[in-house]
């Protein structure tokens, strides 16, 4: 079953590995200028759910957004370019790691902003809506970004129109350094939903497969005119909020734990035992990705940075 | 020509718009059957009830699906019911919109009207009379327009329908029950062009929205005195039209400059900076302000009326120059 599915799916989330492995090291070499916040241990939402997706749909993004450009298709040399505040990056280093937009794949935005981008994909599908097109969109955000008023205006909006947007909060227990449980008296955060009579469902989000089925089947529904979802995925980000962040608020053994639970090694083990894969099979995509990301390096060290005289190129003033 | 009032001029403009481009509609408060708080979309739901979207009070929930909407392709027109509210929404105008055409490399526009009721001298409070132009002059990619006029607010209307960015169309509420004659046939006022209201040699007085009929007032009472003023109608305030303030101040060797809001970080700041530095050798007296006192707008109409300028403060201070 899923065969080449499972395949693909393994890729994304190994691309995505080692791109956020990669920035990581370049980060501390000082390469990448500002912060970054790195996606590494949620590699099976971003994949399992951007795998659902038309070309013509669209997402938004968060502050950790690296992952789901890739998996919405991202060029690798061009996400990395953009790290690097290169010309050559999605936004010819205006944008950088939180801001990372491009209409060409339907991504309105990683947000520097938590929740911010929610009434943006609210919008797009309102638009969606509008012109009868039969456009999706797939809204990330994290945990915290539930207790952002743009969240639950947004989500009623959604809800009055039954529009075509899939929420997906990407439940990783902290906003900054501030545990979820501290913030929020919600046992689930799925229960949010209800409050605007939109289905809620919680979900183990480090399990690729069933994030695949569970947006596939909000996706149909969104697309069939049957309106939103709201799916609280679990998982855990293994590095701190932003790289260099003192990491000293998360209890001992926490991140060993969820490292345990690894997507990608659990959906490698799988994928062995339904001999969809064998394991230098596995190997070779290790080696493939990890070129992949090798090659964007190379690209972004090359790529000229913007031209200064070109500032203000496209302000409208 | 004909006779029309201020909220039936922007009622007009937008219907002639919706007709001809499909990709308009109208999210807002009771902007649907009711008709608008002001009545400017009143008959509009009725023409085209499938782009005229009654919103819960959400304010950066709706503002931000429209900037959502306008990058997807579509053309909202947002009426927030009272402009003070606009804070509520400004986070998705000013960090989501007017920064998307910047990063998408001028490849994907925002193109949305935020339609705000503003504006004092009625007694509404300080939650309900307010006008933020200062605010967002201040933000690249952002156009702020002010209308006067029935004419203007028409003309005005319909060059922010057809902008391809984020326009933030000031309505003063005083206004909207005001007439004035506009053409049978079709025409636009360009935004960032001034209107130059009354020519003169002595001084000229810069103004813009609802206060500019005091300014009228106190310029009728000066010619008494054989003052005569210029008057421009700034209509725009970002961009500004710094030719025809240069030009005008460059005739008339002084400036004074009339806005209903406070002063500090304001338009009244701009435009007198903006001319100490391009016409410094022309002027023959400092560059004059009046603006509201710096105090939240009080309710009380003795108060309210103290704060906010005055055709006799108007007058005070230009036989102050002469």
């Amino acid at each position: 079953m899923h065969t080449n599915l499972k395949k693909e799916l393994l890729e994304m989330m190994l691309r995505i590995r080692y791109f956020e492995e990669t920035a990581k090291d370049l980060y501390k070499e000082g390469q990448i200028p500002g912060s970054i916040h790195l996606y590494t241990g949620e590699e099976a939402i971003a994949a399992g759910a951007c795998a659902n997706l038309k070309d013509t749909d669209y997402i938004s993004s968060t502050h950790r957004g690296h992952g789901h450009i890739i998996a919405r298709g991202g060029d690798l040399n061009r996400v990395m370019a953009e790290l690097f505040g290169k010309s050559d990056g999605y936004n010819g280093g205006r944008g950088g790691s939180m801001h990372i937009a491009t209409m060409e794949l339907g991504i309105l935005g990683a947000n520097g902003i938590v929740g911010a981008g929610i009434p943006l994909a609210t919008g797009a599908a309102f638009s969606s809506w509008l012109r009868k097109s039969d456009q999706v969109v797939i809204c990330f955000f994290g945990d915290s970004a539930t207790n952002q008023g743009t969240f639950h205006e947004s989500l009623n909006i959604a809800s009055i129109f039954s529009l075509p947007v899939v929420y997906i909060c990407e439940n990783n227990l902290y906003g900054v350094g501030t545990c979820i449980k501290n913030t929020s008296k919600c046992q689930q955060l799925s229960m949010r939903s209800m409050s605007y009579g939109i289905e809620g469902i919680t979900i183990d989000g480090n399990d690729v497969m069933r994030v695949y089925e569970i947006v596939k089947k909000a996706i149909e529904k969104a697309r069939n005119g049957n309106g939103p979802t709201f799916i609280e995925a679990e998982t855990y980000r293994w590095n701190s909020h932003f790289e260099g962040e003192p990491d000293n608020y998360r209890p001992a053994g926490e991140v060993e734990l969820w490292k345990k639970n690894d997507p990608i090694s659990r959906f490698e083990k799988e994928i062995i035992k339904q001999n969809i894969m064998k394991r230098n099979e596995i190997s070779t995509l290790h080696s493939k990705t990890k070129e992949e990301v090798d090659k964007a390096v190379k690209f972004a060290f090359e790529s000229k940075f913007p031209d200064v005289d070109d500032v203000l190129k496209y302000v409208i003033n | 020509m004909k006779e029309i009032t201020y909220k039936k001029a922007l009622n007009e403009a937008i219907y002639e718009e919706m007709l001809t481009d499909q990709n308009i509609f109208i999210v807002g408060l009771d902007i649907a059957k009711y008709g608008g708080a002001f009545g400017v979309t009143e008959g509009l739901y009725e023409k085209f009830p499938n782009r005229i979207f009654d919103m819960p009070i959400s304010e950066a929930g709706y503002t931000g699906a429209a900037v959502g909407a306008a990058m997807t392709g579509m053309r909202p027109i947002v009426e927030l019911q009272i402009s003070d509210w606009v804070t509520i929404a400004s986070d998705q105008i000013v960090n989501n919109g007017a920064n998307m055409p910047y990063l998408l490399m001028g490849k994907t526009s925002v193109p949305l009207v935020m339609r705000l009721p503003s504006g004092g001298y009625l007694s509404y409070g300080c939650q309900h009379s307010h006008s933020w132009e200062s605010w967002f002059c201040f933000i690249p990619g952002i156009k702020v327009v002010l209308p006067s006029t029935p004419y203007d607010a028409k003309g005005l209307m319909k060059s922010a329908i057809r902008d391809n960015n984020i326009v933030i169309f000031l309505e003063h509420k005083k206004l909207y029950n005001t007439t004035g004659l506009i053409p049978k046939e079709e025409y636009i006022v360009p935004i960032g062009k001034a209107n130059i209201l009354k020519e003169g040699s002595d001084i000229t007085i810069i103004s813009y929205s609802y206060v500019i009929n005091k300014v009228i007032k106190a310029v009728k009472i000066l010619e008494e005195d054989n003052i005569n003023v210029e008057i421009l109608d700034l209509r725009t305030v970002k961009p500004l039209d710094e030719e025809t303030i240069i030009n005008s101040v460059k005739k008339t060797g002084k400036a004074l400059i009339v806005q209903e809001v406070w002063k500090n970080c304001s338009v009244a700041s701009e435009v007198s900076a903006m001319i100490s530095e391009k016409c410094f050798d022309y002027l023959d007296h400092q560059v004059v302000r009046i603006t509201a006192k710096e105090s939240p707008i009080p309710f009380s109409p003795v108060l309210e009326n103290h704060v906010l300028p005055q055709t006799e403060d108007i007058v005070a201070e230009v036989k102050k120059i002469f």
